[in-house]
């Protein structure tokens, strides 16, 4: 693959063409994810939205390579993917840390592996580390970190890595509301940096309306695409603008339609 | 953060003590004991309460290790039971990893051996014995072959346990680094594992001086065990007690020498203490 390694930023194409996703249960096949056709362009931000169980995690669990699509195909760049890769760098909302790992040392897993060269791995660990303000804790072990910091970790780790894609499993989630906007506000300003291609998925509307590009909301289970919105907002978002708060509404209409389908 | 463990701890066990005062409780606690201890073998003597041999004061115990120590008789003893112990503990340890290792990570090699372990796990090892002794004569392969029997349980279940409870989300993050196979399992499931192997290593050591005494009971010349055999033969009750206390020691030092390795190779647990 042409991204994978430690390369400049940026970031790559994601194609996720028929994606039909099914669990077996009791011996008992259950559908979780439905004709899946998706584009998220180079350097783009796409939300998936939608209730929790509506299979969104599923979806970004198979972009990663972790579970493989019951039918149809993800291609980054054109290739399809068989499994997890490099090119492709997962936050998880559990951080997932080396907890035997320092911060620092957390960071480099991914460019010592590439077989990066130690005096370039400092390098990347220091930037990536400052950009996400963490430069103090470098010796600190993950269990020292508070869950803000924990998730700050997470991302530098995936993006010293030079993914071409970042995939994001509700990463904010386990954050207080407090942590958490600052945590959408750093990665949009990493976001005006570093280009990738970001998948996020989350169940907030308001962060998916202050992070994305495209917002794609997905029905409840099992997991269709009902509606893509499209965020023409500056790059620099305010969370209190009306064009915010009228995107916020109408998401919320439509969203609140599959989480009553839920209730009935 | 700290805060909040303290608190926990405080709830748990009490407000933490200073260093200094809790040694001294220590000490004292094991001062009053030796005090008690020569007390009431004090008063057989005094009361004539029964035949003060039975219970031997701790001075007369001590004064048998010293006599021991100062012959050069007690080296040699001590010495016997070390090399076994260190030989059979290691080849236990040894076998239990090279195939824990590779029955947690991979189900076919679990299915095979488990049933073969779980048949024989229920044995209490002293059961077999016996057994050691018929197929491997009396000497010390015997002696050390038990001991690489017994541990051997504990130290490869708890390493099949330890890899099989790896975090599979730790894999994922790990393989979506770029780590393959073999990374993966250097890079993450040892050292996910290690809390808990060393934990199996910690009851191997212990187990070890545990089943060694029984073991140098039977057709021994030399060892702790055969000391405090000896003792019961001829009566020496403070060469018992004495003996009986040298392997106490020896087992806390065991025991010490695998918390230091812990302390050092965990060091990520509990870094604020260290």
């Amino acid at each position: 693959m042409s991204t994978a390694g430690v390369g400049g930023a940026g970031g790559a194409r994601v194609q996720i063409e028929g994606v039909h996703k099914s669990f077996t249960l009791d011996g008992r096949s259950t559908p979780a994810l439905i004709d899946i056709s998706l584009e998220v362009q180079a350097g783009e931000l796409l939300c998936l939205l939608g209730p929790s169980g509506c299979g969104k995690s599923t979806l970004l669990n198979i972009v990663a390579g972790f579970i493989p699509p019951t039918r149809g195909r993800v291609l980054v760049d054109g290739t399809p993917i068989t499994g997890p890769g490099p090119e492709r760098g997962v936050v998880f909302q559990e951080y997932v840390l080396f907890p035997w790992l320092t911060v620092t040392q957390n960071v480099e897993f991914g460019p010592r592996l590439m077989g990066v060269p130690a005096a370039r791995c400092r390098e990347i660990t220091a930037r990536y580390l400052e950009m996400v303000g963490l430069s103090e804790h470098a010796t600190k072990f993950p269990v020292q970190l508070s869950g803000g910091m924990k998730q700050r970790v997470a991302i530098a780790r995936a993006l010293a890595n030079s993914p071409s894609i970042v995939l994001m499993d509700e990463p904010f989630g386990a954050l207080d509301a407090q942590t958490r906007e600052i945590m959408q506000e750093e990665l949009s300003r990493i976001q005006r940096v570093e280009h990738k291609t970001i998948v996020f998925v989350t169940h907030s509307i308001r962060e998916a309306v202050y992070l994305a590009d495209r917002v794609v909301v997905m029905t409840s289970s099992p997991g269709r695409i009902k509606e893509v919105f499209p965020i023409k907002l500056p790059e620099t978002r305010n969370r209190f603008a009306p064009e915010f708060t009228h995107y916020e509404s109408e998401i919320t209409r439509v969203v609140k339609e599959e989480v009553a389908k839920v209730h009935e | 953060m700290s805060t909040v463990t303290d608190l926990v701890q405080w709830g748990l066990r009490g407000a933490s003590q200073p260093r200094r005062r809790a040694l001294a409780l220590r000490v004292g606690a094991v001062l009053a004991f030796l005090g008690l201890w020569s007390l009431a073998s004090g008063l057989v003597v005094l009361l004539e309460l029964f035949n003060p041999i039975f219970l031997a004061g701790p001075w007369l115990v001590l004064g048998k290790v010293v006599q021991l120590a100062a012959n050069g008789e007690l080296w040699e003893h001590v010495g016997a039971t070390l090399l076994r112990v260190l030989v059979g503990f290691t080849s236990g340890a040894v076998l239990a990893l090279a195939l824990g290792l590779p029955a947690g990570h991979f189900r076919a090699v679990r299915n095979a051996l488990e049933p073969i372990v779980e048949l024989f796990r229920p044995i209490p090892p002293l059961a077999m014995l016996p057994l050691f002794i018929v197929w491997v004569g009396i000497g010390e392969t015997s002696k050390i072959a038990f001991i690489t029997y017994a541990t051997f349980f504990p130290m490869f279940l708890s390493t099949v346990h330890a890899v099989q409870q790896v975090d599979p989300l730790l894999l994922r993050a790990a393989s979506s680094l770029g780590a393959r196979r073999t990374q993966l399992f250097v890079r993450v499931v040892l050292p996910a594992a290690l809390p808990e192997i060393l934990t199996g290593i910690r009851l191997g050591v212990a187990l070890s001086f545990f089943v060694i005494v029984i073991s140098e009971f039977i057709g021994a010349e030399q060892g702790l065990g055969y000391l405090i055999n000896d003792g019961r033969n001829f009566f020496l009750v403070p060469q018992m007690l004495g003996a009986a206390i040298v392997l106490g020691l020896l087992g806390y030092g065991g025991n010490a020498l695998v918390v230091l390795v812990e302390r050092r190779w965990l060091r990520w647990e509990h870094p604020a203490s260290a």
